[in-house]
C-alpha cells in the first residue's frame, strides 16, 4: 500500500504492508528511534506522536489511517542547539532518568499545554498525564517540568 | 498482527459494499480497540474498512431537543462540546487524552464493552442510534456482553440525544485500566428521573428501582430505599459483585448529590 | 573555590541531550544487516508435560529460517541457567537446585515458560511459525499458593517438599529467653504481595557472530554485561568470555529484573552462532509480565517482645520465600542475606531470630526487584513495631527513639551479622517529624472527619546495607562471584578525560555524577569529561549495577584510579619542574611546587606524559591512564524517616496519599538533584506496591494480572509530590563517604503507607495492597 506522509516537515512517500502500524513506519522505516514501544495494550504512552494536531499513540494508528497526515515525533520539535522549551524543562527539573518515557512523556505534555484553556495546576498536569507511564521518576519532576514549560511555551 | 486488506472508502455506500465483498471484514473507527485486538493477534479479519474517511460521519449538531453526534466523532471532541454537558463530562472521563483524541462514539458503542462509559449515557438518556439501515432505540441497543442489535455489516452513523433538563454521571475508575468499574449516569427529564449503569453487568442497564425512588424524592438519600441485586455483577481481581453493588450506590448517590 | 560542577553540585546531566531529543539508542533501536527475528512459544500451562514437539508445520511456514528446542541447546552443550549464590540450610545442607534449561525439554512449570525459539525472516512469519507449533503437553496440577506449596505436589524430581532451603539466622535459645520475659508481644502475619518490575523498556536482545573471528557480539539490556558474558561463558557454555562481547546500550530502566541471565539472550546468541545470521528480540509487554523475574512474594509471620517501657527485648520472624518455578540468577540471596541480615532496622533489639523457606511454585521466578529482601524486611520490622507502640499506646514515634540506636553506639554489631558504621536516626527523624507537622495531625484527622472520611499517619524507619558488597564476606555467605568494582580514568593527550566505568546506568546517571568526581578531583572541565560503560569489549571485568553500589563501590574504584592518576601526574610534574615529588601538590587542576610560583596544568603533565620528551623514561612508564580495583570493607547503609499521610474514603476505600516525607541519609551527596530523583521513583514503587500492584495467579497458575489492563502501574495522578530532604553521617570506610541512594525510596515507603491506612482506619492490619475493595472491606469491620 502507497501511503504519503509528512513527518516533521518532511514529505515522505512510503510503499508499506497494509497492516503496517504508524510507530513500526517511524522507527524501521523512517529510522526514527526516538519514538518507543513499551506495550502491547496502547496504555504506557511511550509511542505518543502528534498526528494533524493531537497527541496520539503511534502503535495504535496504521499507517494507512495516517496517510496524508502531518506527523511530528520528539526528532521534529527541537534539537540540543535549540531545544523546545519542553524539552528544555525536562532537562532543567531532572524529569528524566533512563529516558525511555521522554519522547512520549515530553509529546503529551506539549499538546496538554497547547490545549489547555488557563493556566495549568499540578492536578490538571497529572490528570493530563494519565496515559503516560514512567517507571524511574515517580512523575515528580516531570509534573515541575511541565509547569515551568508552561509559562516558557507561552512567552516562546 | 495477522495479514489483511485495509481499505478507506470516501462513502457510506462504498464501505457496506466493501464489506458486502470482504470474506471476513471489519469496520475501524478510532482503532482504540480494534487495533489492539489485532495486535495481540485475537481476531484476523481479511478486510479492515476504515471510516475515517467518510467526512459526514463526523461532528456534534444541535438540534434544538436533541443532539446528534456523528458516529466517527473522537471523545475528545465530546468532551469539549457543551449543550449535554453531563455528556461531555463522561466523554472527559474515559481512557486518556491519546485515547481520547482517537476512539469515537460509534466505535465505543459497537464494541459494547461492559466497562464502556458510554453505554451509560445512551441508555439513560432518551436516544436513538442510528445506522445505514434503520434507527434503534438506545434502551434496545445493548443486548450482553460485547452484544448489540447492530446485524451484519450495519454502519452506526450517528447517535442523538434528547437534552436532558439536568445530568451527571460519577464513573469509579479501575486503578489499572481507567475503563468503568462502575459508572452511573443519572438524567432528569422533566419529572422523570432514569438511571443508567455501566460496568456492573454484562452490558449497561437501567436501574429501574432507583428511577422509581428518585421520582418519590429526588435526593441522594433515596438511593439507600432502591434494591439492587448484586448477585451477578461482574466480578475479577478489581472488584467483587458485592463491591460493584457497593460501588454503583455510592455513584448513583454522588450523581444525584451533585443535582440537588 | 566552589566547582559548580564538582561533587555536591546539582549539575544537568550528560545524557539528557539525546534522551530529550529522542536519540538515545537502546537495543531495540540497533539493527544488523541480515537479521533474523526471534519469537519464544510458550508454555500455556502452569505445569505440563511436553510430551512431543511437532515443528514440522512451523518449519513450513513461509519465512520461518529455524525453530530450536531445549533438546537441541542440549544436544549443542548448552548448559543450564545457574543461581549464583548458595544458600545453605539449617541442617548446613547447600541449597537444593532444580535443573533449569534455558528452553523446556520435556516439561514446563511456569505460564509463559519458552519451549521453543522460532527464528523468522520477519518478526510476522516468526510469529506465524511459533503459532504453527504442534506441542503436546500433558497438563499437571499445578501448586500455586505459597502457605500451602511445602505438602503440595513436588514439581522438581530432586526437590522434596518443594523446597530449596530452609534457613535461619541468629541465635534461637536467647530470641526464645526474651519472649520469656517478655511484658507485652505483638504478633502480625502479613504478605508481601507478588511485584512484577516492568521498567519501561522491554527486555531486548540482538546476536551476532562473526565467523570469520569467531567472535559473538550480544547487545542487551542487561544491568551488568560483565555477569551476563561471565553466566553465557562459563555456565551456558557459548563461548569463552575471550570471544564473547556483551553490550548494554542505553537501557530503560532495570529495577533488578535486568540483573538476570535469562532464557530468550542466551537463545539469541546462541542460535545466531548457529545459524550465522545476526537474531533480533524484543520482549512484547505481555511476555515481560511472564518471563521478567517478579519481586517479593513472602508469607510472614512476626513476633516482637518488649518490656514494659517499650524496649524491645527480642524479634521472631517466619517467612515463607516463594522462588517461583526455578531459582533465578541471584534468586536464593534475596530472602536470606539480603532480608534477614536488616532484622536489627535501626534498632537495639538485643536477640533475634529469623527462619526462612524457599519455596518452588509454578509461577515466574522469583527475583531481587529494588531493594531486594530490604523491602521486605523493612515491612516486617516498621510494621510490627508501629502495630506494638499502638498496641502499648506509646507514641509511634516515641517508641522508635527510646530504641533507636544512638550515634555513640557506632559501629553498631547486630544479632544479625552485620556492623553499621556510622548513622544519626533520631536526627532523620526529628527532621521526617517537622516536614509532616506531626504536631498538626490531631487538627488534620478532626477536618477529615467532619468531612466523612478518615485520616491515618505512619512511619517507616528503614534502614538498608547496600554498596554490596564486600567480596570475602559474600563469597563466604555464598555468593560465587566477588563484589568489587573497576574504575579507569584515560586522561587524553590534551587533558581531556575518558573513564570507563564497570557500573552501567540505565537511568542513575553515571555520565554525569562520574563527571562530576573528575571535574572536582582532577580539575578538569565537566564536558571535557566521558564516562563509558556498559561493555565488556571497553571495560575491565566488573560486576554492574545493583544494590545501591554504583558510587559506594563503583565511584570508590574511580577515587583509587583518580589517586594513581595525581600520584603519577605530581612525579611528571616533580621532573619537569626540578622538584622533589613530595614538594609538588596539586588542586584545582595545577600541580605546584611548594613555597614557589612553579606550576604545571593538568593537561600540560597530561601532554608531557604522551610526548614524553622532558619525561623521566627510565624510571616511569609514558602515558597517563590508570585503573583501579575497590572491594569495599563493609557495606554501607544508608538508613532514613519516611512518614506517609493518608485520607480514605470509607464509601469506596480510595486511599488518597495527602502528603509523603522522605528524610534519608545517604551519606556524602555528589549530585542532590539526581539523589532527589533517585528517592522520588523509589517512593513511587514502594507506594504502587503498598496501594495498587500485584502480580496475581489464579489457582490454575495463569497469570490474571499479565498486562496493563489488571496490573496497577502507579501513575502521575495516583502519586503526590513528595517532600524529600537528607541528613549527613558520611559512610566511614569509602573514600567518598557515600552510602548510595538507588533503592531507599522503594524500601522505607511501603511500610509508612500501609502504617498510615492502619492507622487510619483503626485496624490491626490490611492485605498489601490495599485496592479500594480491600480498604473498604477493612473499613465496613
Ligand atoms: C488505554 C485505553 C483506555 C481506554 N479507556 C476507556 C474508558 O475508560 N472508557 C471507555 O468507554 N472506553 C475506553 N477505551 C476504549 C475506547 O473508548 C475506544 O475508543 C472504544 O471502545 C472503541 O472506539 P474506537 O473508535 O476506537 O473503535 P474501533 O476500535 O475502531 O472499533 C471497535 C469496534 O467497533 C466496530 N465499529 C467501529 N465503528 C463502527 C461503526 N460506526 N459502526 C459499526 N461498527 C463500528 C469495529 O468494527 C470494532 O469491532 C480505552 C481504550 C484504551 C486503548
Ligand atoms: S507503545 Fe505503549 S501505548 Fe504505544
Ligand atoms: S525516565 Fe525511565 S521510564 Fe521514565
Amino acid at each position: 500500500m502507497e501511503i504519503s506522509i509528512t513527518v516533521n516537515g518532511r514529505s515522505e512517500a512510503l510503499d508499506v504492508p497494509d497492516n503496517a502500524l504508524l510507530a513500526d513506519v517511524l522507527r524501521e522505516r523512517l529510522g526514527l528511534t526516538g519514538t518507543h514501544v513499551g506495550c502491547d495494550t496502547s496504555q504506557c504512552g511511550a509511542c505518543v506522536v502528534h498526528m494533524d494536531g493531537a497527541a496520539v499513540k503511534s502503535c495504535t494508528v496504521l499507517a494507512g489511517q495516517a496517510n496524508g497526515a502531518e506527523v511530528t515525533t520528539i526528532e521534529g520539535i527541537g534539537n540540543p542547539d535549540n531545544l523546545h522549551p519542553m524539552q528544555a524543562a525536562f532537562r532543567e527539573n531532572h524529569a528524566l532518568q533512563c529516558g525511555f518515557c521522554t519522547p512520549g512523556m515530553i509529546m503529551s505534555a506539549i499538546d496538554l499545554v497547547q490545549k489547555a484553556d488557563g493556566q495549568l495546576d499540578e492536578g490538571d498536569v497529572r490528570d493530563g498525564l494519565e496515559g503516560n507511564l514512567c517507571r524511574c521518576t515517580g512523575y515528580h519532576n516531570i509534573v515541575k517540568a511541565v509547569l515551568a514549560a508552561q509559562d516558557d511555551m507561552k512567552s516562546a | 498482527m495477522y495479514q489483511f486488506n485495509y481499505h478507506r472508502p470516501a462513502s457510506l455506500d462504498e464501505a457496506a459494499s466493501l464489506m458486502a465483498g470482504a470474506d471476513d471484514g471489519t469496520y475501524l473507527s478510532g482503532g482504540m480497540t480494534l487495533i489492539p485486538t489485532l495486535k495481540q493477534r485475537l481476531a484476523a479479519p481479511s478486510d479492515v474498512i476504515d471510516l475515517g474517511g467518510i467526512g459526514a460521519l463526523s461532528g456534534i449538531t444541535d438540534n434544538g431537543n436533541t443532539i446528534s453526534v456523528g458516529a466517527m466523532t473522537r471523545h475528545a471532541e465530546v468532551a469539549a462540546s457543551n449543550a449535554i454537558p453531563a455528556l461531555a463530562d463522561l466523554a472527559g472521563q474515559i481512557g486518556d487524552a491519546h485515547v481520547r483524541n482517537r476512539g469515537t462514539i460509534g466505535g465505543s458503542i459497537a464494541n459494547s464493552d461492559p466497562a464502556a462509559d458510554y453505554p451509560a449515557a445512551v441508555v439513560a438518556l432518551d436516544s436513538t442510534i442510528h445506522t445505514t439501515e434503520r434507527s434503534i432505540a438506545g434502551g434496545d441497543f445493548f443486548q450482553g456482553l460485547f452484544e448489540t442489535a447492530l446485524d451484519e455489516g450495519e454502519i452506526i452513523t450517528s447517535v442523538e440525544f434528547t437534552k436532558p433538563t439536568s445530568a451527571a454521571y460519577a464513573k469509579f475508575p479501575n486503578p489499572a485500566s481507567r475503563y468503568a468499574v462502575v459508572g452511573v449516569f443519572v438524567a432528569r427529564c422533566g419529572d422523570a428521573t432514569c438511571v443508567g449503569v455501566t460496568g456492573a453487568g454484562p452490558c449497561a442497564f437501567r436501574w429501574s428501582e432507583l428511577e422509581a425512588e428518585l421520582a418519590k424524592s429526588f435526593s441522594a438519600s433515596a438511593v439507600a430505599n432502591a434494591a439492587l441485586d448484586h448477585s451477578e455483577f461482574n466480578a475479577d481481581i478489581h472488584a467483587s459483585a458485592e463491591f460493584r453493588g457497593n460501588l454503583v450506590r455510592v455513584m448513583a448517590e454522588r450523581a444525584v448529590a451533585s443535582l440537588t | 573555590m566552589a566547582n559548580e560542577t564538582g561533587i555536591g553540585a546539582a549539575v544537568k546531566r550528560k545524557e539528557d541531550a539525546r534522551f530529550i531529543t529522542g536519540t538515545g539508542r537502546y537495543t531495540d533501536d540497533i539493527g544488523a544487516h541480515g537479521q533474523t527475528y526471534a519469537v519464544f512459544a510458550r508454555s500455556p500451562h502452569a505445569r505440563a508435560k511436553l510430551n512431543g514437539l511437532d515443528a514440522s508445520a512451523a518449519l513450513a511456514t513461509e519465512g520461518v529460517v529455524a525453530v530450536f528446542t531445549g533438546a537441541d541447546l542440549q544436544a549443542d552443550g548448552i548448559g543450564d541457567l545457574p543461581c549464583g549464590w548458595t544458600v545453605h540450610s539449617k541442617d548446613g545442607e547447600p541449597m537444593v537446585v532444580p535443573a533449569h534449561p534455558p528452553i523446556a525439554v520435556d516439561k514446563v512449570n511456569y505460564v509463559g515458560e519458552p519451549y521453543a525459539v522460532v527464528i523468522g525472516e520477519s518478526l510476522e512469519a516468526a510469529k506465524n511459525g511459533a503459532e504453527a507449533l504442534e506441542a503436546d503437553f500433558e497438563e499437571l496440577p499445578a501448586v500455586v499458593d505459597l502457605a500451602s506449596a511445602a505438602s503440595a505436589d513436588q514439581i522438581h524430581e530432586n526437590v522434596p517438599n518443594n523446597q530449596t532451603y530452609d534457613w535461619e539466622l541468629g541465635d534461637k535459645a536467647a530470641t526464645d529467653a526474651a519472649f520469656a520475659q517478655a511484658h507485652h508481644v505483638s504478633s502480625l502475619e502479613i504478605v508481601n504481595n507478588r511485584l512484577i518490575p516492568n521498567a519501561i523498556e522491554p527486555r531486548a536482545a540482538l546476536g551476532e557472530y562473526d565467523a570469520a573471528s569467531g567472535l559473538y557480539t550480544l547487545h542487551t539490556t542487561s544491568q551488568n554485561p560483565h555477569l551476563e558474558r561471565l553466566v553465557l561463558a562459563a555456565f551456558v557454555q557459548i563461548a569463552p568470555e575471550a570471544r564473547l562481547r556483551v553490550i548494554s546500550p542505553d537501557v530503560g530502566g532495570g529495577f533488578g529484573s535486568k540483573i538476570f541471565v535469562y532464557a530468550e539472550e542466551t537463545a539469541v546468541i546462541w542460535a545466531a552462532g548457529k545459524l550465522r545470521r545476526p537474531v533480533k528480540w524484543r520482549a512484547e509487554r505481555s511476555e515481560s509480565f511472564l518471563a521478567d523475574a517478579h519481586g517479593r512474594d513472602h508469607v510472614t509471620k512476626a513476633e516482637l517482645a518488649l518490656a514494659e517501657d517499650g524496649t524491645f527485648l527480642g524479634l521472631r520472624v517466619k517467612t515463607l520465600a516463594n522462588m517461583g518455578a526455578y531459582l533465578s540468577t541471584f534468586a536464593s540471596s534475596v530472602p536470606t542475606y539480603l532480608y534477614g541480615t536488616l532484622m536489627a532496622g535501626q534498632y537495639k533489639t538485643p536477640a533475634i531470630y529469623v527462619e526462612v523457606q524457599s519455596l518452588f511454585t509454578n509461577t515466574a521466578p522469583v527475583d531481587a526487584y529494588r531493594g531486594a529482601g530490604r523491602p521486605e524486611a523493612t515491612y516486617v520490622v516498621e510494621r510490627i513495631v508501629e502495630t506494638a507502640a499502638r498496641e502499648m499506646g506509646i507514641d509511634a514515634a516515641e517508641l522508635r527513639r527510646r530504641n533507636f540506636i544512638a550515634p555513640s553506639d557506632f559501629p553498631y554489631e547486630t544479632p544479625v551479622a552485620l556492623t553499621y558504621d556510622t548513622g544519626d536516626y533520631e536526627a532523620s527523624l526529628a527532621k521526617a517529624l517537622e516536614h509532616a507537622d506531626y504536631a498538626g495531625f490531631g487538627a488534620r484527622k478532626a477536618a477529615s472527619e467532619a468531612a466523612g472520611k478518615k485520616r491515618g499517619i505512619g512511619f517507616s524507619c528503614y534502614i538498608e546495607a547496600c554498596g554490596l558488597a564486600p567480596s570475602q564476606v559474600a563469597i563466604s555467605l555464598g555468593a560465587g562471584v566477588g563484589l568489587f568494582e573497576v574504575g579507569e580514568v584515560r586522561v587524553d593527550v590534551t587533558g581531556s578525560v575518558t573513564v570507563v566505568t564497570g557500573s552501567h546506568s540505565h537511568g542513575q546517571s553515571h555520565e554525569t555524577t562520574f563527571a562530576q568526581i573528575i571535574s572536582e578531583k582532577l580539575g578538569v572541565p565537566f564536558e571535557n569529561v566521558t564516562v563509558l560503560h556498559g561493555d565488556t569489549g571497553r571495560s575491565d571485568y566488573a560486576l554492574g549495577t545493583y544494590g545501591s553500589r554504583s558510587l559506594a563501590v563503583g565511584g570508590s574504584a574511580l577515587i583509587k584510579a583518580i589517586d594513581k592518576i595525581i600520584a603519577k601526574g605530581k612525579k611528571i610534574a616533580a621532573h619537569m619542574l626540578e622538584a622533589q615529588e613530595e614538594q609538588v601538590d596539586f588542586a584545582d587542576g595545577t600541580f605546584t611546587v611548594a613555597d614557589s610560583n612553579q606550576s604545571l596544568t593538568f593537561p600540560e603533565v597530561a601532554f608531557a606524559a604522551y610526548v614524553p620528551a622532558n619525561y623521566p623514561l627510565e624510571e616511569l612508564e609514558p602515558g597517563l591512564s590508570e585503573k583501579a580495583f575497590y572491594d569495599p570493607p563493609n557495606f554501607t547503609y544508608p538508613a532514613g524517616a519516611h512518614i506517609c499521610e493518608v485520607e480514605i474514603d470509607p464509601a469506596t476505600g480510595v486511599v488518597d496519599i495527602t502528603s509523603f516525607v522522605a528524610v534519608d541519609d545517604f551519606g556524602h551527596i555528589v549530585n542532590p538533584m539526581i539523589v532527589e530523583g533517585q528517592v522520588h521513583g523509589g517512593l513511587a514503587q514502594g507506594i504502587g506496591q503498598a496501594l495498587l500492584e500485584h502480580g496475581v495467579y489464579d489457582e490454575t497458575g495463569q497469570l490474571v494480572s499479565g498486562s496493563y489492563m489488571d496490573y496497577t502501574m502507579p501513575r502521575a495522578d495516583d502519586l503526590p509530590s513528595f517532600t524529600v530532604d537528607t541528613t549527613v553521617t558520611p559512610c566511614t570506610h569509602n573514600p567518598l563517604g557515600v552510602k548510595g541512594c538507588g533503592e531507599a525510596g522503594a524500601i522505607g515507603s511501603t511500610a509508612a503507607v500501609m502504617n498510615a491506612v492502619t492507622n487510619a482506619l483503626g485496624v490491626a492490619s490490611v492485605p498489601m495492597p490495599a485496592t479500594p475493595e480491600t480498604v473498604w472491606r477493612a473499613a465496613q469491620a
